[in-house]
C-alpha cells in the first residue's frame, strides 16, 4: 500500500507539470491507447484479456499509463453502464485520459478490482514507467519492486537506466538486475556470465537462486567454470540463509520466553508468595487484553487524534483494573481459604469459569478486535546483509522489552519498598510477621492485587500477539504453571529464568520435530526434572522453605 | 385444551363442508391444518463449549428457515417444529443427543454438526436408528452413508479447485505448497488428498512441505520464518487448513514478517466472513479463501437471503444483529432445510426412506446463484469460488467454476478408493 501512495503522489505532481504540455498530444494519442472493447475488457473482461490489456497500456504515453495504472492499483477506476471508462478522483469521476469531469450524480456500474497476478502485473508495469523518474525515491522504490519480481523489463530499457542512474546505491542495484539477466542469458559471453553469476553469490534475493539454479540446468559440463561458480554461489547463499534461521529461532525462544514471564510472573507473585494455587490466573490475563480493548473503543470514540497510543493508556487502565478485581475477590473468597490448598483451588477454579461466562455474556462469544498500532506493526531486518531473512518483528520487540521492565518493576517493588518487605516477611514467616504488627490479612490482599494486575499487564502484550476473547487465559496457564513449578516455586528469578528456558527450547526444537511433538517432549521433560528436583531450579532456602 | 377442541371441531366441519380431497389440496396451498400434528426436526448445535462460535448461528439460520416454512403454510399442511438440544462441544455428548432425538423425540429429520469429529460420532446413531442428518460445513470426504446428506463441500469442491487455481497463470503459477494446518482429521485428510492431486501435476515431494500445530496455537513465529525460508526458493504459496482461532496469531504474524499476498498468497480453507469478524483485517487483504459461497455474491437470490436473515437477527435481537453476516455453512444449512421439505412434498411423507429416495434429484435454487442438486451419492453438486479478502472483511471472487461440480467423496488421489461405488446404495 505504500509504494502505492507514494507513487501516486509523485505521480500526481508529475502529471500537473507535464499534463499541460502534454495535453495535444495526449488527447491525439487517446484513440490509440486502447480500443474499446479493451478499455471495456480491462475492466471486467477474462484474465487473459486484462492482462494484455495492462500489457498494451504499459507501452502506451508514460503519463496516460501511469494515471490509469494507478487508479487500476487503487480501485478508483470504473466503468459506466454505457460503457465509458472513468477515474473516481478527489473532484469526482473523470475521463481517464483527457481529464475531462463527468457530471457527479453518474452512478458506475462495475468497479475494476484486480486479483494477485494482475496486481502484480500492474506494479511492475508501474515499476518499469517509474524507473525514469526524476526523483530518487520513486525510482529506488521502482527498482527495489523490480529486484523482488524481475522479468517484466527489457534489456534496453535496464541499459537505458543504469547508464543515467546517478545515484551510487541505485546503480549498485541496477548492477545487480543486469547481472540476473546476464547469468540467466546463454547468448551472453562466457567470461561476462562467469563474472555475473560470481557476484550474484553476495545477492539475498529468491530471484538470484531461481537464476543460478537454472544457470546450472542448464549447463551440459556439470564441471565446468560456470557451473562450479553458481554452485558455490548457491551455498554461499544456503550459508547466509542457515544462519539467518538459527538467528530467527534464537530470537523466537526469547520472545516466547518473554511472553511466559508476563503470563507467569502474577502466577508466581500470588502462588509463590502467598501459596495460593490461582486457577483464574488466566482469566485475570484475559481481564487485562479486554481492558486494552475496551481504551480502544474509548481512544476510537473520544481521542481518535492518538489512537496510536492508546495502548500506552492500556497498561494502567489494565493494572487498575485487573488489580481491583483480584482484591475483590480476594476479599470475598480466597481469604476464607487460606491454609486449605485443594478448597482454594477449587474455589479459584469456579472464579474462573465465572469470570469467562461474564465475559461471554457481556462482551458475546466472538474475538473481539484488539489492532496493532502502527508503531508496533512491521518489522525490521537488523542484519539484512549477513542474515537475509532474519526479522524482528516491532511488536514481539516491545513485548520483550516490555518484559525485562515488568521483572524490574517487580523487583523492585518487592525488594525496596514497604509493601514488598512486608510482603516478604509473610512469605517466610507469618506468624511472626503478625507477631511484629504487620497486618498480614491486608498484605495479603495486596500481593493478590499485585499478583492481578501484572497479569493485566501481561494480557495487554498477549492482545498484541493474540486472539482476545473469553477463552484467552485457557492457552496460557498451563504454560505459566510449568514456567513457574520449573523456576521454584517463591522465586522470581526462577519463574524468569524457567520461562525463557521453556521458550527457548520449544523454539529450538520446533524446526527439528514439529510444533505438536515438541510440546509433548517438552511435558516428559517437565515431569522428568520435577521428579529429580521437586524444588525447581532455585530452591528456597531456609527454615520456612523446609516447613513449606 | 378448550381451545384446541374448538379448533379441531372448526377444521372437521371444514373438512367436511369441502370434502376431504378439496381440503387436502387447500392446506398445502398455504395454511397449517392445526388437527395435524407437527413435523418434529432436531437442531444438533453446539451452544455452548469452544464450537459455541462457529455452530450457535447454524441453529439460529435454522430456526429462521423453518419459521419461514412455517409462515408459508408448513409441510404438508403440517407445522414444523424445532427441538434444538445442545451438546456442548462434547463428541460423546452429540452420540447421547442424537438418540435422544431420533427415539425419544421422534423427529423426522437432524440438522447439525461441525467438526467431523462430532460428524463420526453421531453416524452410528443414524445407521442404527434409521434417522436422516443434514450436514452442512465442508470436510474431508471419505465417508458416505445412507443416513447422512451431506450438503458441505468435498475435497474436490473445494481445495482441490483452490489449488489449481494457485496453480494457473492467472492464480499466479504457483509451483511450490506449503501446507500448513492445525493437527486433526480434517487438515491431515485434506492435505493427504492434496499431496497425491500435487504428485499427479508432476509436482515433487520436495516442493511441498507440511507442517501441523496443536489446536489453539498462538506462536506462529517459527512457522512464519520457515514459510519465509521456503518462499525464498520461488513461486511458492500456503494452503492453510488452520482451525479457525489459530488463524488470527498466524495472519498476524505474516503481516509483521512483510509477507505479501501478492508474492506468497495463502490460501484458507476454513477462513469466512464470521471469522473475519473479530479480527484486524489489515494484515489479511489480498490473501485467498475457497468456498462454495460468499456473502459478497451478487445475485437476487443472495440478496433474499441477507435480507431474511438480517430481519430475523434484528427481530430475534441475536448478538451481532448490529453486522449480520452470511457463510458458507449457512447457505449450505438453508439449503439442506429447503431440499428436505422439497423431498418430503415429493414422498407425500416424512418416513426416513421415502424421504430419502426422494432426496436425489432434488433441485434448489440457492443463494449462491445457481441450481443445487443433490447426487445418488448423498452430497450435494456445488460451485467453487475463489475469493481475496477485502479490507471490509468480505471477500472479491476472483474465480469460480461455470457450473456446480459433483462431489467426490472417495477421492481418486487416495489409494485403495478406486474400486468404490460413487453412489449410497
Amino acid at each position: 500500500m505504500k509504494i502505492n501512495r507514494s507513487f501516486a503522489w509523485i505521480d500526481i505532481c508529475r502529471l500537473a507539470v507535464v499534463a499541460s504540455l502534454l495535453l495535444l498530444s495526449a488527447i491525439a494519442s487517446a484513440a490509440t491507447v486502447l480500443s474499446p472493447t479493451e478499455w471495456s475488457s480491462l475492466v471486467s473482461g477474462p484474465y487473459g484479456e486484462r492482462k494484455a490489456a495492462i500489457e498494451k497500456l504499459g507501452q502506451a504515453d508514460p503519463v496516460i499509463a501511469s494515471t490509469v495504472l494507478q487508479s487500476l492499483s487503487q480501485g478508483t477506476l470504473f466503468e459506466l453502464p454505457d460503457g465509458n471508462i472513468v477515474i473516481k478522483s478527489d473532484k469526482g469521476y473523470i475521463q481517464p485520459i483527457s481529464g475531462r469531469p463527468f457530471p457527479a450524480d453518474i452512478q458506475p456500474a462495475r468497479q475494476a478490482t484486480l486479483n494477485n497476478a494482475l496486481r502484480r502485473q500492474v506494479q511492475n508495469a508501474l515499476a518499469s514507467l517509474s524507473l525514469f523518474s526524476p526523483y530518487t525515491q520513486t525510482r529506488r522504490m521502482a527498482i527495489d519492486n523490480l529486484l523482488s519480481r524481475p522479468d517484466s523489463l527489457s534489456a534496453q530499457q535496464l541499459a537505458k537506466a543504469t547508464s543515467t542512474e546517478t545515484d551510487p546505491d541505485l546503480k549498485a542495484k541496477l548492477g545487480i538486475l543486469g547481472a540476473l539477466s546476464i547469468a540467466g542469458d546463454q547468448a551472453a559471453g562466457s567470461a561476462q556470465r562467469l563474472q555475473a553469476v560470481v557476484s550474484l553469490g553476495a545477492v539475498n534475493l529468491s530471484q538470484a537462486r531461481t537464476v543460478l539454479n537454472t544457470v546450472i540446468d542448464d549447463e551440459h559440463d556439470k564441471s565446468s567454470e560456470l557451473s562450479l561458480a553458481a554452485s558455490d554461489a548457491l551455498s554461499r547463499m544456503d550459508a547466509r540463509g542457515r544462519n539467518s534461521a538459527l538467528a530467527s529461532n534464537a530470537f523466537t525462544g526469547l520472545s516466547l520466553g518473554s511472553v511466559l514471564v508476563l503470563a507467569a510472573l502474577g502466577l508466581a507473585v500470588i502462588y509463590g508468595l502467598i501459596g495460593v494455587i490461582n486457577m483464574a490466573h488466566g482469566e485475570f490475563l484475559m481481564l487485562g487484553a479486554y481492558a486494552t480493548y475496551l481504551t480502544q473503543r474509548a481512544f476510537q470514540a473520544w481521542l481518535p487524534d492518538w489512537l496510536d497510543y492508546y495502548l500506552i493508556a492500556a497498561l494502567p487502565v489494565a493494572f487498575v483494573i485487573t488489580a481491583a478485581i483480584g482484591m475483590m475477590i480476594e476479599w470475598l473468597i480466597i481469604r476464607h481459604l487460606y491454609g486449605r490448598p485443594l478448597e482454594s483451588l477449587l474455589a479459584t477454579f469456579g472464579v474462573s469459569l465465572l469470570m469467562m461466562q461474564t465475559v461471554r455474556l457481556v462482551f458475546g462469544a466472538q474475538n473481539v478486535d484488539v489492532s496493532n498500532p502502527s508503531w508496533m506493526s512491521g518489522s525490521v531486518a537488523p542484519l539484512a546483509d549477513w542474515l537475509p531473512t532474519f526479522v524482528v518483528a516491532y511488536n514481539r520487540l516491545y513485548i520483550l522489552g516490555f518484559s525485562l521492565v515488568v521483572v524490574f518493576g517487580l523487583y523492585v517493588v518487592l525488594n525496596k519498598t514497604r509493601l514488598g518487605l512486608f510482603i516478604r516477611a509473610c512469605t517466610q514467616n507469618r506468624s511472626m510477621a503478625a507477631c511484629v504488627g504487620i497486618r498480614t490479612r491486608k498484605v495479603d490482599a495486596y500481593a493478590f492485587a499485585l499478583g492481578a494486575g501484572i497479569a493485566g499487564l501481561g494480557g495487554v502484550a498477549l492482545s498484541q500477539i493474540g486472539n482476545v476473547g473469553p477463552d484467552l487465559g485457557q492457552v496460557y496457564l498451563i504454560d505459566s504453571f510449568m514456567a513457574v513449578v520449573l523456576g521454584g516455586v517463591g522465586q522470581l528469578i526462577g519463574t524468569v529464568v524457567g520461562a525463557f528456558g521453556l521458550g527457548i527450547l520449544s523454539k529450538l526444537g520446533e524446526p527439528l520435530m514439529g510444533a505438536v511433538l515438541v510440546k509433548i517432549v517438552i511435558l516428559l521433560l517437565i515431569v522428568a526434572f520435577i521428579q529429580k528436583r521437586p524444588q525447581g531450579l532455585f530452591a528456597q532456602k531456609g527454615r520456612s522453605a523446609a516447613q513449606a | 385444551m378448550k381451545r384446541r377442541s374448538v379448533l379441531k371441531t372448526m377444521a372437521c366441519s371444514l373438512a367436511l363442508a369441502f370434502g376431504s380431497g378439496a381440503a387436502t389440496s387447500s392446506w398445502a396451498q398455504g395454511q397449517i391444518d392445526p388437527s395435524k400434528p407437527p413435523i418434529k426436526v432436531g437442531i444438533l448445535h453446539s451452544l455452548s463449549g469452544t464450537m459455541a462460535i462457529s455452530e450457535t448461528v447454524l441453529k439460529n439460520v435454522a430456526l429462521m428457515q423453518i419459521d419461514a416454512i412455517n409462515k408459508e403454510g408448513g409441510i404438508l399442511g403440517r407445522k414444523v417444529e424445532a427441538v434444538v438440544v445442545d451438546p456442548a462441544s462434547n463428541w460423546p455428548l452429540f452420540a447421547e443427543k442424537a438418540r435422544e432425538l431420533l427415539s425419544k423425540e421422534k423427529v423426522a429429520a437432524v440438522f447439525g454438526c461441525w467438526t467431523s469429529v462430532s460428524r463420526k460420532s453421531v453416524l452410528p446413531v443414524f445407521e442404527e436408528l434409521n434417522g436422516l442428518l443434514f450436514y452442512p460445513v465442508q470436510y474431508e470426504g471419505e465417508e458416505m452413508s445412507r443416513n447422512i446428506f451431506y450438503t458441505g463441500a468435498a475435497p474436490n469442491q473445494q481445495a482441490i479447485p483452490a489449488v489449481e487455481y494457485l496453480m494457473s497463470e492467472e492464480g499466479g503459477g504457483y509451483k511450490r505448497f506449503f501446507l500448513l494446518g492445525t493437527d486433526y482429521v480434517y487438515p491431515r485428510t485434506t492435505n493427504k488428498i492434496l499431496r497425491g492431486f500435487l504428485h499427479s501435476k508432476g509436482i515433487a515431494d520436495t516442493d511441498i512441505r507440511e507442517v501441523y500445530t496443536p489446536f489453539g496455537h498462538s506462536d506462529y513465529q517459527t512457522i512464519v520464518n520457515d514459510i519465509k525460508t521456503f518462499a525464498a526458493g520461488g513461486k511458492a504459496a500456503v494452503v492453510s487448513t488452520i482451525n479457525g482461532d489459530s488463524n488470527v496469531p498466524f495472519y498476524k504474524e505474516l503481516g509483521n514478517a512483510g509477507i505479501k499476498a501478492i508474492d506468497t498468497p495463502v490460501v484458507a480453507f476454513s477462513v469466512g466472513e464470521e471469522e473475519l469478524r473479530g479480527i484486524d483485517t489489515k494484515p489479511l487483504v489480498g490473501h485467498l479463501a475457497a468456498w462454495n459461497y460468499f456473502m459478497s455474491l451478487d445475485n437476487p437470490a443472495n440478496t433474499a437471503f441477507k435480507k431474511q436473515w438480517a430481519d430475523f437477527a434484528a427481530a430475534q435481537k441475536l448478538p451481532g444483529a448490529d453486522k449480520p453476516l452470511t457463510n458458507d455453512p449457512m447457505e449450505a444449512t438453508v439449503v439442506g432445510i429447503k431440499m428436505w421439505k422439497a423431498a418430503v412434498e415429493k414422498a407425500g411423507k416424512t418416513d426416513a426412506d421415502a424421504v430419502r429416495a426422494a432426496m436425489i434429484g432434488q433441485k434448489v435454487g440457492a443463494p449462491d446463484g445457481f441450481e443445487m442438486e443433490m447426487g445418488s451419492n448423498h452430497h450435494l453438486y456445488k460451485p467453487v469460488m475463489v475469493g481475496e479478502i477485502q479490507p471490509d472483511g468480505q471477500f472479491d471472487i476472483v474465480w469460480h467454476t461455470e457450473k456446480p461440480v459433483r462431489a467426490q467423496p472417495w477421492s481418486p488421489f487416495i489409494s485403495g478408493n478406486e474400486n468404490k461405488p460413487d453412489e449410497v446404495k
